[in-house]
């Protein structure tokens, strides 16, 4: 089976700093990692291939040349192989450029790998939060999906995906290839090997540009294949006061709730 | 001279210290309060190839420098001194001497699965008669032509709860003293051989420290180490290697101490100050650091004589001498820096303190240190 990866690298900070003049990230001084939710899929490849050994995990990120370094971590991490794509012809794309960028890639990638039974990719990145990627580029190849996914296992030619949903989990079956999206499951990722790590530094990481995707129209890349305009970011306020109800129980909450909303003359 | 760790070797410790944040400080009060041996974390130190960083990899190690190695000691030694002495006696007793001593047949055995850390393995030296005065060892081995029969106990043995592999000392001419000493590899499951119960101690709780019984152990004739009646310097050897990963654990320990004494000293507020505007705070804590970098550089330079196939034996002395005492007195002092609170167990501080204590006694004693010191200055 083969599995390829979608990876995002992102600023470390789970609360990011916004330049207040700028209306953008702070991205100076703050070291990059694998974005988390892609480190959960890349998981979710792994325990497949725990069981079904011979499983090859490649991992594909758009970006500069120094996203190359979370590429190396996934190597150390699980994947077998991995891919860089980039080209000055895709700055500034918005979700919708970007996920037709990472499609035709996975055109080509396909072709140098033997094809990809299921392609994984984290819910979200956590430095955009858009979760629209991974979806779009499912519609893209015109793959079925399934999003919020916290563990995948091979059934015959289907895929049994355990998906998270408000109520508690639900179990799908989706025909291969098909795509997934992942979120945190209950377990964390497995850790890098001191053999992986050696290996992940001296291999080769192959970039592909522009020109080594033969039916990508620039059109729809970049700055010109991005339809999204933002109109204004902003930093919300921060909400100050509240009162958080952590009883021993849900009951004791509600009736702790009910007691201070009544004091408050709201009910 | 240089003390750098390489841009890989520096990796594969960040690697370490955030599997460390994540899996093993997080244990280490627990580990002490219960004296509990950590088994899961040697096997997801193993999954993560840390069980034999330096052993060669046709035998199941990373391959890894032997500085690197010392630096994987210190830095599991900053969040717990039981952990890190349970990869060091693993690692520098029983995997470097089969790796050291051992026939092809003994490494296929026994080193590929140690290396990996399928197996943890441990060293059997001490008597209750022979500590320091190692050479009066009563354990013997007699040979019964095709297979060899132990008989004897050890003490004060690390890892011995867990271990599956024990290198082991008897004698097998007791007419000879030292030179009649050889060295054997024995499994745990040989038919007359046991591990007794755990000691309880003041420090490294939770590593297993047990006793080992030999009634008539039979030992196959292939598990003789090294050479007949040479096992002495296999032992000594095994020790100079030894004494620089728990001197690797002293400073992690001292460091640990001090890291977390800084971060105390910035909070507690006495006289309407922070205790770290107190210039008492300042140069005890300075005091601490220098002394604590001083025996680093002496543990580096060890290692690097070790790594360089360079005579050690005095360097490694000099650095456990140094290292062991620094972290004995660092750790009296941050727990004096930061008083009652310091005392209970709500902090590491007292952890910390009687943790660095072994370090002056296992693995040869201070007293030990300088003896082979002295002995290599040529003072008699």
């Amino acid at each position: 089976m083969n599995i390829l990866v979608c990876v995002k690298q992102v600023p470390d900070t789970t609360e990011i700093k916004i330049d207040p003049v700028k209306n953008t990230l702070i991205r100076e001084g703050v070291p990059s990692i694998v974005n988390p939710f892609d480190g959960y899929a890349l998981e979710a490849a792994a325990r497949i291939r725990d069981k079904n050994p011979d499983t090859k995990i490649v991992v594909l990120s758009m970006g500069p040349e120094q996203a190359k370094a979370a590429l190396k971590e996934c190597l150390a991490i699980a994947a077998d192989k991995a891919y860089l794509v980039s080209d000055r012809a895709f700055g500034g794309s918005d979700t919708l450029a970007t996920s037709y960028i990472i499609s035709e890639t996975i055109k080509k990638v396909a072709e140098l790998e033997g094809g990809f039974d299921a392609i994984f990719c984290g819910k979200q990145a956590i430095d955009g939060d858009t979760a629209q990627v991974g979806p779009e580029i499912a519609e893209h190849l015109g793959l079925p999906q399934v999003t919020y996914g916290l563990e995948a296992e091979l059934d015959g030619a289907t895929l049994k995906v355990r998906k998270e949903v408000e109520e508690g989990v639900e179990v799908i079956g989706v025909k291969m290839p098909c795509l997934v999206t992942f979120t945190k499951p209950a377990w964390d990722p497995r850790y890098p090997t001191i053999k992986r790590k050696m290996a992940a530094n001296k291999a080769e990481i192959p970039t592909l540009t522009a020109a080594d995707l033969p039916t990508i129209n620039l059109d729809n890349a970049g700055l010109k294949g991005s339809p999204t305009k933002v109109k204004k970011t902003f930093v919300p306020q921060k909400k100050t006061g509240g009162v958080k109800i952590k009883e021993a129980d849900n009951a004791e909450s509600a009736k702790v709730l009910f007691e201070k909303l009544s004091a408050a003359g709201i009910i | 001279m240089n003390f750098h760790f390489n841009e890989e070797e520096q990796e594969i410790l960040g690697m370490l210290h955030d599997f460390c944040l994540k899996e093993v400080a997080p244990i280490a009060a627990e580990v002490d309060e219960n004296e509990r041996f950590p088994e899961e974390t040697w096997h997801k130190l193993a999954d993560m190839g840390m069980m034999g960083v330096p052993m060669p990899e046709e035998y199941g190690g990373a391959g890894l420098s032997y500085v690197n190695y010392i630096g994987v000691c210190e830095e599991l030694a900053k969040h717990c001194a039981t952990t890190s002495v349970m990869v060091s006696a693993h690692t520098s007793l029983c995997c470097w001497p089969i790796a050291t001593y051992g026939t092809e047949e003994q490494k296929q055995k026994y080193l590929n699965k140690l290396s990996t850390g399928e197996w943890l393995g441990a060293f059997g030296l001490t008597e209750p008669g022979a500590g320091t005065d190692a050479a009066m060892q009563k354990t013997v081995a007699e040979d019964k032509g095709d297979h060899w029969v132990l008989n004897g106990s050890k003490i004060f043995i690390t890892n011995a709860g867990f271990a599956n592999v024990f290198v082991v000392f008897a004698m097998t001419d007791k007419s000879l003293g030292t030179k009649g000493i050889s060295a054997f590899i024995v499994e745990r499951d040989f038919p007359g051989f046991k591990v007794g119960s755990h000691e309880k101690k003041m420090g490294i709780r939770g590593s297993s420290t047990c006793e080992l019984v030999f009634e008539d152990c039979i030992v196959p004739k292939e598990n003789l180490l090294g050479e007949l009646n040479k096992g002495f310097k296999v032992a000594m050897t095994t020790l100079d290697g030894g004494r620089i990963g728990i001197a690797a654990q002293a400073i992690g320990i001292a460091q640990a101490s001090i890291d977390e004494c800084v971060k105390y000293t910035k909070e507690r507020v006495q006289f309407g100050r922070r205790i770290s505007q107190f210039q008492n705070t300042q140069f005890q804590l300075a005091d601490m650091q220098a002394h604590v970098d001083a025996a680093r550089l002496l543990v580096y330079r060890a290692a690097q004589a070790k790594q360089d196939h360079e005579p050690h034996s005095h360097l490694a002395a000099m650095a456990k001498l140094v290292a062991a005492e620094t972290a004995s007195d660092v750790t009296r002092r941050t727990l004096q820096l930061t008083g009652g609170y310091g005392y209970t167990r709500e902090y590491p501080f007292e952890r910390m303190m009687r943790d660095a204590k072994i370090t002056e006694i296992y693995e040869g004693t201070s007293e030990v240190q300088r003896m082979v010191i002295s002995g290599w200055m040529g003072v008699k």
